[in-house]
């Protein structure tokens, strides 16, 4: 452990305020999702993944990590400045012109962190794949991470890689589904049910765990033993429930934060909700 | 007229998995996916060679974009391998945004190419693929005509960092490249010198264009040929220095008039050299079934459509 369950709650405390300060910030973008998997990507980045802040594309001997639904962007980019990627400060500059912190994550800007774009959904995990198999090649034992979210598996290509990934042992792959339940028409039951994702990830061969994605003990015990199944010849699923919005009450478990960002009596609001544990940027 | 014999024909296809097998001799970090067309687009010499450097998909094209563009991120030289329409219009946004938003250095190998793929029909003969490429920024477009140029082309692409769009075929077609030519990414092929009329060519019509030529020639036209393999950057200088020698230009190519070479060509010279200019390409059609020969004369892409296009656009240059 590099950091006892307090510390990184602490940390998961601090990238919340990022996320509604970064959305206020610019009037627009995905707090809700973004929320929700604060937990999740603080326990990846500063307890689970191996990696070098000194940002490399090809990431040889470090373990990689890819969001596919590239809207919770806000996330992934707080977490990367805390990380050390890239000074805090630039976080200010989230979907302004000329910022490197595009609204959906992308490398064409080629911002420290990032090694594929994404936001047009359902392509992630292919892409988690096909680095896992150069890894293989590589004789890389290092692990491959992805982020995906619950409504996000509607989209066809998703099936076309779950189908994939365990007949040919892609073994060094732990990806994560945001089981929130929420989409942008409203819950996930209601637009187009999932029914039983266990079920349909094990019927395809995958080895699925559950987790509480909200809960950073349960967090950071799952994505380690996730991590201890790795090299056994299936690639592994980390069913993660999480409640979108989490952290700032009037944002939870609803749909109608998935893309709105809050005004200015709402950030503070959500503000008073969440402590200051490093400093803002 | 330089005179251009043949001795054998061969598929542009062949060349692909020939030039395949030599960059993966060539670079260990080449490696190779099929979308359930292994046969078909000529692979097997390099799966037997490199097994662990295949990669079997399935009839999964999406996920097989995917997948290239994450092997880039270790080093790998992916060279993707299915029919042009499931290479381009099946995934265009698997491809606008993991390979070429993200500038990946993926090879799409796109066989079966237009109308002479023949009696599949129009769901497979894809007459849209160059303009759906050569729209996105950042990608290289080539379009090969011969087995040896498209041989030369695949292990060219391998030494090319960035992502590419390789277009060949499936018929069986005369081999009159130099089988020892080295392939210039962006580089114009000067195929004959002339002064009334340029003719530029892709694909399977720079062998039309020869033979055009050859003809235009016993009628005592004497026609520049320029092979534009690579539509993506475009040699503009070979262009413009062509054009400004013969003052008319005919464009031909096995694509849909819109958004092909031909609207490249227009668009060049609309800025720089406004010049009466004919278009040898499908006119805005689908394809339909019946043999490589048939569709290519149904549709207008013979040596005869090419003469005729060299007449018409002489004349509206007072030539």
């Amino acid at each position: 452990m590099k950091h006892t369950i307090n510390e990184l709650e602490d940390i998961a405390s601090q990238v919340r305020r990022d996320i509604v300060r970064m959305v206020h910030g610019c009037q627009s973008g995905h707090p809700g999702g973004s929320l929700g998997c604060a937990d999740f990507m603080t326990a990846l980045y500063f307890d689970v993944m191996n990696y070098s802040t000194d940002f490399k594309m090809d990431g040889i001997g470090e373990d990689l990590f890819f969001l596919s639904n590239g809207h919770i962007s806000p996330v992934f980019y707080s977490v990367l400045a805390r990380a050390g990627y890239f000074e805090v400060s630039e976080l200010a500059t989230f979907r302004k012109l000329n910022s490197r912190l595009q609204g959906h994550p992308t490398t064409h800007e080629h911002l420290p962190g990032i090694r594929i774009a994404s936001g047009s959904l359902g392509q992630g995990m292919s892409v988690a794949i096909g680095a896992a198999q150069a890894k293989k090649l590589n004789k890389d034992k290092s692990i491959i991470y992805s982020l995906h979210g619950d409504g996000e598996l509607q989209e066809g290509q998703n099936w076309e890689a779950i189908m994939y990934a365990p007949f040919n042992k892609v073994d060094n792959l732990i990806s994560t589904i945001d089981y929130n339940g929420q989409q942008i028409d409203g819950p996930t039951e209601k637009v187009l049910s999932l029914e039983s994702l266990q079920a349909k990830f094990e019927a395809f061969g995958w080895h699925v765990i559950t987790s509480n994605g909200n809960d950073m003990d349960d967090i950071v015990k799952a994505l380690h033993y996730a991590k201890s199944l790795t090299g056994k010849g299936k690639p592994i699923l980390n069913l993660m429930s999480t409640i979108m919005g989490n952290g700032v009450d009037f944002m939870m478990g609803s749909h109608k934060w998935h893309g709105v960002a809050p005004n200015d009596e709402q950030l503070a609001t959500a503000l008073a909700q969440l402590n200051t544990t490093l400093k803002d940027y | 007229m330089k005179k251009y014999t043949y001795t054998e024909k061969k598929d542009t296809r062949s060349g692909f998995g020939a030039g395949l097998l030599e960059a993966g001799k060539k670079n260990p970090e080449v490696v190779a996916l099929c979308a359930d067309l292994v046969g078909s687009l000529k692979m097997d010499a390099f799966i037997k060679e490199f097994p662990e450097r295949f990669f079997q998909i399935g009839i999964a094209e999406a996920n097989m974009i995917g997948i290239a563009a994450g092997l880039t991120i270790g080093g790998k030289i992916p060279f993707t391998g299915t029919f042009a329409n499931f290479s381009t219009g099946r995934v265009y946004d698997q491809i606008r945004q993991s390979v070429a938003y993200s500038n990946k250095n993926v090879k799409i190998c796109a066989s079966h190419a237009g109308l002479t793929l023949g009696e599949d029909g129009a769901t497979h003969q894809i007459l849209e693929d160059i303009g759906l490429m050569k729209m996105l920024p950042g990608m290289t477009v080539i379009n090969t005509c011969d087995y040896n140029q498209t041989k030369a082309a695949t292990i060219a692409i391998a030494e090319f960092e960035g992502p590419v769009y390789l277009r060949f075929g499936r018929p069986v077609i005369p081999v009159f490249t130099d089988p020892d030519q080295k392939f210039e990414i962006g580089k114009a092929w000067m195929v004959n010198e002339g002064t009334d009329v340029t003719i530029v060519a892709t694909g399977h019509m720079v062998w039309k264009a020869i033979e055009a030529g050859e003809k235009l020639a016993e009628m005592g036209i004497d026609a520049e040929i320029i092979n534009i393999h690579t539509i993506k950057p475009l040699d503009e200088e070979a262009i413009l220095k062509s054009i400004k020698k013969t003052g008319c230009v005919v464009t031909a190519e096995e694509h849909n008039k819109f958004g092909g070479l031909g609207e490249s060509v227009a668009r060049l010279l609309s800025t720089e050299l406004p010049s009466p200019q004919e278009f040898v390409a499908v006119n805005d059609s689908f394809g339909e079934s019946g043999t490589p020969d048939q569709l290519m004369t149904k549709y207008g892409l013979d040596t005869i459509n090419i003469i005729e296009a060299v007449q018409k656009v002489m004349k509206r240059a007072n030539k």
